[in-house]
C-alpha cells in the first residue's frame, strides 16, 4: 500500500517518490484565515537530494510537515511513494511516518534521559520489530553515523552534533525511503553542521530521497536541486552541482 | 509496542518522579489498606457468628427476666420477677419439642486452692446443662440430680480454671473454695475454645443450682427455688420458633400478664445474641467500607490529576513518538499502563499497610481476623481497576493530540 508499485521500479522514469499538486494550507486567524501554503506543486524523484530555502515564514516547515504526515493540507493532494496522503486513515498515517519517511528536527528531539541506542530503537518499538532485530539494527545505524562507542550515554551526556548524528540514526532505522530535515544544523555551529552535512551526502551517494529544509546557502550548497520560496509560493526551482565533500 | 516495552517506558516514566509519584499513589495506598482491613476484620466477624452459633447450638434458647411493671415505674433487665424451677418443670413438661432445660445462675466469685485466688463465673446448673448445651465432660463425671436435689458441694470446672487455677494438672477429687465455702471438684469440661470478642467460656465452674442459690444468691432470693436464666433444648426435630412462641404463652400465663402488657421476661435464640454482639462489628465493617471507597475515589483523581500533567510536560515525547509512527492506541496503552502501573504498586503499599494494621487491630481488640488470597485479590483488582477508570481520561488526551501541535508544544 506504501511500498512503490513493482512495476514502477522497471520503467526508466520511476514515479516520484514526493508529488505535491497545487497544496495549499491556511490556518484559521480569529475571523481571518491565514494562508501560508498558496497551491504548491513539484515532484521529487528517487535519490534526489532537494534543500527548501527561502525567507522566514514563508511556509517551508508548514510544506515539510505535510510531506511527512504530520499535519495535512487545506486542499491540494500529496503522494508518498506512490500513496495518496489524503485517503489515508490514522493507522495508516501511523505506518507511513514508521516505515516510508524518517524526520529529522532542528531541534533534534531526542529523549533526554534516554540512552542514544533506546533513542534510535524507539521507530522499531511501533514496527513490531523483535526486540533482538531492534537492539541490532539500532546499534548498526549508530555505528553508521560515527557513534558506536556512545549506546548507552543519555542524549544529555552527548553535544549538539551528537544528538543531531542519534536523530539522523533513529531516522534511518526502519529503512525508510525518504528523509526530511528541517533546519538540521540550525542549532549547530560551523564545524558541526559540515560534519552532518558530510553524513547527509554520504546517504545521498548511497541513494537515498533527502529533502532538507535550510536557511543558510552553505548547507543548501551540498543539495542537488534547490527550490526557493516566498510567500507560500514555489518561486524557483534550480538544478545545481552539489558541492562535494573534500 | 508490546507490554514490556509499556512497562519498561512506564516505570522509567514513574522513577523519574519518584516523591511525586508516592505522593499521588497515596489515595490509592489508603484506599486499598482501608479495603484489606474492612474486609479482614468483616470476614472474621461473619467467621465469628457462624463459629458461635455452632459452638453455642443453633437449637437453644435462652430465656430471661426482663424489666419489672410495678407500678408506672420501669425496672432494669432483671428487675422483674425471677424465674423458678418451677417454670423450667413447667416449659419441659408442656411444650412441645423441647428435649432438656436447665436453669443457670450465674454470679462472679473467688475460687482459691492453695494460695491460687481466681475470680470466675460460678454458675449453678441442674444436671441436664451438659445436654441443653451439647457441652460434653472431658474427665470425671457431671453433678446427678439427685447431688442438685440435696445441694451437693461439688464443682465441674471449666479447662481455663483447671489451667490458671491448678496448672493444668488432674484436679478430680481436689478440694476448692467457692465463696468461702469447700467444694470437690468431681468432672472437668471440655475446651469449647475462645469465642472471639466474646467471653471466655471455659472459664467457668459449675455447681448445682440448689446449691448456687443457697451459697451465693441466698441473700437477695425473692423466690425461693429461683432458676436465674432458663435454657432450653429444642429437639432435632422440634420447631424452635414454635416452641419460642408456646414458651412465651405459657410464661404470660404463668406470670399473669394480661393482654396488651408487655413481657417481663425475654426469650432469645443463640443467633439472635450472636448478631446483637457483632453490631458493632458490622458498624465499623461498614465505615471502613465507606473510608475504603471514599480513598479510592480520592486516590483516582490524584492519579487522574497527575496523569494530566504528566501528558501535558510530555507533549513534545507524544509529538516526537507520533512522528515516528505510534498509533492513537500505542499512546493510549502507553499512558494507561503508566496510570495502571502506578495505581498497583501503590496497591502494593497499602495491601503491606493493611495486612499490617489488620493484625494490629486484630491484637488490640482481640478481634479475629483474615487475611485471605481472595481479600489481597480485591485490593490489586481494585487498585488496577482504579488506574484504567481514572488513567483512561488523560491517556486518550494524549492518544488525541495532533502530532505537529504536540511537537510544536513549548
Ligand atoms: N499552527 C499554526 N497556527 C497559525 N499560524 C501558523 C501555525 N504554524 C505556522 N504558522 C504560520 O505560518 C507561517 C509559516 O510558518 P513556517 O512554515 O514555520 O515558516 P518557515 O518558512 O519559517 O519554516 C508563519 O507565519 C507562521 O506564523
Ligand atoms: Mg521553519
Amino acid at each position: 500500500m506504501t511500498s512503490m508499485p513493482e512495476s514502477a521500479q522497471l520503467t526508466r522514469n520511476p514515479p516520484p517518490v514526493v508529488s505535491c499538486r497545487d497544496l495549499t494550507k491556511s490556518y484559521a486567524m480569529g475571523e481571518q484565515a491565514l494562508q501560508v501554503l498558496r497551491g504548491v506543486s513539484f515532484d521529487v524523484k528517487p535519490g534526489e537530494f532537494v534543500a527548501i530555502m527561502g525567507p522566514s515564514g514563508s511556509g517551508k516547515s508548514t510544506l515539510l510537515n505535510l510531506i511527512g504526515a504530520l499535519d495535512t493540507p487545506t486542499t491540494g493532494s500529496l503522494s508518498i511513494a506512490g500513496t495518496d496522503v489524503g485517503g489515508l486513515d490514522d493507522d495508516e498515517l501511523a505506518h507511513l511516518r514508521n516505515r516510508v519517511i524518517g524526520f529529522v528536527f532542528q531541534q533534534f528531539n531526542l529523549l533526554r534521559r534516554t540512552s542514544a541506542l533506546e533513542n534510535v530503537k524507539m521507530p522499531l518499538l511501533y514496527s513490531r520489530t523483535p526486540a533482538k532485530d531492534a537492539d541490532a539494527v539500532a546499534a548498526q545505524r549508530l555505528v553508521a553515523v560515527g557513534l558506536g562507542d556512545r549506546q548507552g550515554h543519555t542524549a544529555a551526556q552527548l553535544s549538539g552534533g551528537q544528538q543531531q548524528r542519534v536523530a539522523i540514526a533513529r531516522a534511518l532505522v526502519t529503512s525508510p525511503q525518504l528523509i526530511l530535515a528541517d533546519e538540521p544544523t540550525g542549532a549547530l555551529d560551523t564545524k558541526t553542521s559540515k560534519d552532518i552535512m558530510d553524513l547527509f551526502t554520504q546517504l545521498h551517494r548511497d541513494g537515498m530521497t533527502i529533502i532538507m529544509v535550510t536557511h543558510e546557502a552553505e548547507v543548501a550548497d551540498y543539495a542537488e536541486r534547490l527550490l526557493r520560496f516566498r510567500d507560500g509560493l514555489l518561486v524557483d526551482d534550480i538544478r545545481q552541482t552539489p558541492k562535494a565533500m573534500p | 509496542m508490546n507490554l514490556a516495552n509499556y512497562l519498561t517506558s512506564a516505570l522509567a516514566a514513574i522513577r523519574l518522579n519518584a516523591m511525586r509519584s508516592i505522593l499521588t499513589a497515596l489515595g490509592v495506598i489508603i484506599g486499598v489498606a482501608s479495603v484489606i482491613v474492612m474486609s479482614a476484620i468483616g470476614s472474621g466477624a461473619r467467621q465469628e457468628v457462624e463459629r458461635s452459633i455452632s459452638r453455642l447450638g443453633t437449637n437453644m434458647l435462652t430465656i430471661s427476666p426482663g424489666s419489672s411493671r410495678s407500678g408506672r415505674s420501669r425496672g432494669g433487665a432483671g428487675t422483674a420477677t425471677p424465674l423458678s424451677e418451677d417454670d423450667m418443670d413447667a416449659i419441659a413438661d408442656r411444650i412441645a419439642g423441647v428435649s432438656a432445660v436447665t436453669g443457670s445462675l450465674s454470679i462472679n466469685a473467688p475460687i482459691i486452692y492453695g494460695n491460687k485466688n481466681w475470680t470466675t463465673s460460678v454458675t449453678g446448673t441442674s444436671a441436664s446443662f451438659p445436654e441443653v448445651r451439647d457441652w460434653e465432660v472431658d474427665e470425671g463425671y457431671y453433678f446427678t440430680p439427685e447431688q442438685v436435689q440435696r445441694g451437693a458441694k461439688v464443682a465441674v470446672l471449666g479447662s481455663s480454671v483447671v489451667r490458671e487455677v491448678f496448672g493444668g494438672a488432674s484436679t478430680i477429687g481436689e478440694r476448692i473454695r467457692i465463696a468461702g465455702a469447700p467444694f470437690e471438684v468431681i468432672g472437668v469440661m471440655k475446651t469449647r475454645g475462645q469465642a472471639g470478642g466474646f467471653r471466655d467460656q471455659d472459664d467457668i465452674v459449675l455447681i448445682p443450682l440448689s446449691t448456687a442459690r443457697a451459697r451465693l444468691a441466698g441473700q437477695n432470693a425473692t423466690v425461693p427455688n429461683q432458676a436465674g436464666s432458663i435454657l432450653v433444648k429444642v429437639g432435632d426435630a422440634g420447631d424452635l420458633a414454635a416452641a419460642e412462641e408456646d414458651i412465651v404463652d405459657l410464661l404470660r400465663q404463668r406470670r399473669r400478664i394480661r393482654t396488651g402488657m408487655q413481657d417481663d421476661f425475654r426469650v432469645r435464640n443463640v443467633a439472635e445474641i450472636v448478631q446483637a454482639r457483632t453490631a458493632a462489628q458490622q458498624t465499623l465493617t461498614w465505615l471502613l467500607a465507606a473510608t475504603a471507597a471514599i480513598s479510592l475515589i480520592v486516590g483516582g483523581i490524584g492519579i487522574m490529576n497527575i496523569m494530566l500533567v504528566s501528558v501535558t510536560e510530555r507533549t513534545r515525547e507524544i509529538g516526537l513518538r507520533m512522528a515516528v509512527g505510534a498509533r492513537k492506541r500505542d499512546i493510549l496503552a502507553q499512558f494507561l499502563t503508566e496510570a495502571i502501573v502506578l495505581c498497583i504498586a501503590g496497591g502494593l503499599i497499602g495491601l503491606a499497610l493493611g495486612v499490617g494494621a489488620t493484625y494490629a487491630i486484630a491484637f488490640l481488640a482481640g478481634w479475629p481476623v483474615l487475611v485471605s488470597g481472595t481479600v489481597i485479590a480485591v485490593g490489586i483488582g481494585a487498585s488496577a481497576f482504579v488506574g484504567v477508570v481514572f488513567g483512561y481520561v488523560p491517556a486518550r488526551q494524549a492518544a488525541h493530540l495532533n502530532p505537529i501541535d504536540a511537537l510544536r508544544y513549548e
